[in-house]
């Protein structure tokens, strides 16, 4: 999917991280049982089994839920499936897979309905999902109620459709998860190019004979039978955080789109098999809020620490640019004054420096201070060897810039993008640097 | 589909009686247009006058109330691969988790069909469409990272390594550097002078006589198409504009330029 090259210092840390969240949600119950002192049963193994891979399945799709912006959808769609559980139940009787197709047809529907009623209506979108959503999951609420009414007595459990129940599951639901589960992911490998290209950018999709119709229907028929084998888990209510949790998360470390879905898939699997382990310690404990928990704590970790995305990150980059740039004004403003006053390393007096730096100047003089540049004596802040070195580097390095914008053109010299903070030597090869560096000595500087 | 000498001489593009509407108000109405093959043609309109419309229309990406249109004499679903589109910048999410090489690759998909992946063919073709528009050293970035002007140049390459007999260019000069729609216009001789057909949205009515050999004047409806010598007169422009555009030459088009 990307190129055959060596893989960048940023792939390597996707991949390890990759790597690391895909050993843990393995080992998760040899890891629990040595942490919790969780007994290893076989319920606890069906029931993290199932969690995991749901979490998977969730995480892998729910990416390009994310992607096209299509969260809120995503929660409709959800919620959408509660009548059909219901209907299927009072057709059929408590039979899962059935009560499944139920709820995937209603799910299904009610994305029709929607696009109906956008295509049809002045209806913005947020108000559809609203309606949708609301309306048909009062119509599951209230057949529930109604079933619940029935004298015959197998209609316990229906209401774990709302928030999830791990401890309900057995070992042919897990099977059946993971059989329907796999066809999703094999079309999701299969259609890999079609779905990135309709999720960036359909309407190129469609002037390139992709049938953007068909390939839309598809990917959200895929997501619709995920989000429908997840019910039992996480619940109508909740299923939304299980789809698009692992994508948030898995967004802030990549800008690759198979790095981010792969990455979702490990971050889903420990959410969901973490949170229906803890949950089958105590059938009091729900799943699905603690299967979200659980993934929200990941989407929390990856906002605060993700490099180049993360809260962290950018806080420690603002504050390490803050310093370079007062560092940098306040070693010019020295070295001006210095030199207008016989020296480079003539004295500055402090309140020149104070007066000219502003607030900057307390943090520029402890930054260049701190590393040996400038020291204060007696009448001023004087630079040291390596700071008057430092300066007439900086100096050169604007004068060659400043030649490299008015003779770039008549020397031939590459393009480059102006950014006056790098050294231009660095980006320039030796020949043109050479030609930039005779047409300064020429005095063409102003 | 086959072009031969004789097809080229024909119509590019043919447009009969083509009418959008949203909401019963129409966007474009009636628009009869034929552009002749190998032309550089420009679109212009005031705002709102369906320009992007009319594209998108041509293109079948939104249902239209009437009409019909003929590529080299053949309906759209069999002159696919002789279409090439470059859509407004601002139409796709510039976040999107991909890098520069990957987009313009994705101008090879429609060819490779369904499920084939792109391989070491559609790189080499993907990078020498980056080194035309002058982007080859950015193949490797996240498209988060461009600025404006070379999101339009990458744009602009995935729409070359389709191949096309005829493209369709969406807005490409608006809020570009100099140096971006330089490169722009280069491109669109050189597609000219191997005898491509070229229909560009464009704002700016300052540079229509030197960038275009044909243009088509529109606001909703088609007011006057053909060669730019004879049609982007000053009548012609009142006409489309209303009184706002008081003299042709000489870089007085305020008015209208000023949108």
């Amino acid at each position: 999917m990307t190129s055959g090259g060596a893989l960048s210092a940023d792939d390597r840390r996707v991949w390890l991280i990759i790597a690391a969240m895909a050993l843990v949600s393995l080992l998760l119950i040899p890891l629990s049982q040595a942490l919790f002192g969780l007994r290893f049963t076989y319920t606890v193994r069906v029931v993290a089994l199932g969690g995991s891979f749901l979490g998977l399945l969730s995480g892998a799709l729910g990416c390009f839920a994310v992607l096209r912006r299509e969260s809120l959808l995503g929660d409709a769609l959800s919620h959408a499936a509660l009548p059909g559980v219901a209907i299927a139940f009072l057709l059929a009787g408590r039979e899962l897979s059935l009560l499944l197709i139920g709820a995937g047809i209603a799910s299904w529907l009610s994305l029709r309905f929607i696009a109906a009623l956008l295509a049809t209506t002045r209806i913005k979108q947020d108000a559809a999902l609203g309606i949708v959503l609301a309306s048909w999951f009062a119509a599951g609420i209230a057949l529930l109620a109604y079933i619940q009414s029935i004298p015959d007595a197998s209609q316990a459990g229906l209401d774990h459709f709302i928030f999830g129940q791990a401890a309900a599951i057995i070992e042919s639901d897990v099977r059946l998860v993971m059989g329907v589960g796999s066809i999703i992911l094999c079309l999701l490998a299969l259609l890999w190019k079609e779905f990135k290209l309709v999720t960036f950018d359909a309407e190129f999709a469609g002037a390139n004979g992709l049938r953007i119709g068909l390939i839309n229907t598809l990917l959200s028929t895929l997501i619709v039978v995920t989000i429908v084998l997840g019910l039992q888990l996480a619940g109508v209510i909740l299923m939304v955080g299980m789809l698009i949790a692992p994508g948030v998360a898995a967004r802030q470390w990549t800008h690759e789109l198979n790095q981010m879905v792969i990455l979702a898939a490990v971050f889903g699997a420990f959410s969901g098999g973490f949170g229906a382990v803890i949950s089958a310690l105590d059938s009091d404990i729900p799943t699905g809020p603690t299967i979200i928990v659980v993934a929200f704590a990941l989407v929390l970790m990856s906002l605060t620490l993700a490099p180049g995305r993360g809260l962290l990150w950018s806080r420690l980059r603002q504050r390490s640019n803050r310093r370079a740039f007062a560092a940098r004004n306040t070693l010019r403003h020295l070295y001006r004054y210095a030199l207008a006053h016989g020296a480079a390393n003539s004295p500055v007096p402090d309140s020149f420096i104070r007066g000219v730096g502003d607030r900057g100047a307390e943090l520029g003089l402890r930054e260049l201070g701190g590393a040996g540049h400038v020291r204060l004596g007696e009448s001023g802040w004087q630079l040291s060897e390596s700071g008057v070195e430092l300066a007439r580097r900086d100096l050169h390095n604007q004068q060659l810039w400043e030649t490299y914008r008015l003779y770039a053109h008549e020397l031939d010299l590459p393009d480059l993008a102006e950014d006056r903070e790098r050294e231009i030597a660095s980006l320039l090869p030796a020949d043109a640097l050479a030609k930039l560096e005779a047409k300064l000595a020429e005095g063409a500087h102003p | 589909m086959q072009i031969d000498d004789q097809s080229l001489s024909k119509l590019a593009l043919s447009v009969d009686d083509l009418t959008v509407a949203y909401h019963e108000k129409p966007a474009i109405w009636d628009i009869d247009l034929d552009v002749p093959a190998g032309v550089l043609m420009a679109i212009v309109g005031p705002n709102g006058a369906g320009k992007s419309t009319l594209i998108k229309a041509v293109l079948n990406l939104i249902p239209r109330a009437a009409g019909t249109v003929s590529f080299y004499g053949e309906p759209y679903e069999r002159a696919r691969s002789l279409v090439g589109y470059v859509p407004q910048r601002g139409s796709v999410d510039w976040d999107f988790p991909t890098s520069v090489l990957d987009v313009v690759t994705m101008g090879l998909y429609g060819k490779l069909g369904w499920f084939r992946r792109p391989g070491k063919t559609e790189r080499a073709l993907a990078l020498a469409a980056l080194e035309q528009v002058g982007l080859v050293d950015f193949a490797e970035r996240q498209i988060s990272q461009l600025s404006g002007g070379q999101q339009q140049r990458t744009f602009l390459a995935r729409a070359l390594v389709q191949d096309a007999q005829i493209y369709f260019m969406d807005e490409p000069f608006a809020a570009v550097d100099a140096v971006t729609e330089n490169a722009i216009v280069n491109i669109l001789r050189q597609l000219n002078q191997r005898g491509k057909t070229v229909l560009v949205v464009h704002h700016d009515l300052q540079t229509v006589e030197e960038y275009f050999d044909w243009v088509t004047l529109l606001n909703v409806e088609v007011i006057a198409s053909g060669p730019t010598l004879e049609t982007f007169t000053l009548a012609n422009l009142q006409k489309t504009y209303g009184g706002r555009v008081s003299s042709l030459h000489g870089g007085q088009l305020l008015a209208a330029s000023a949108q």
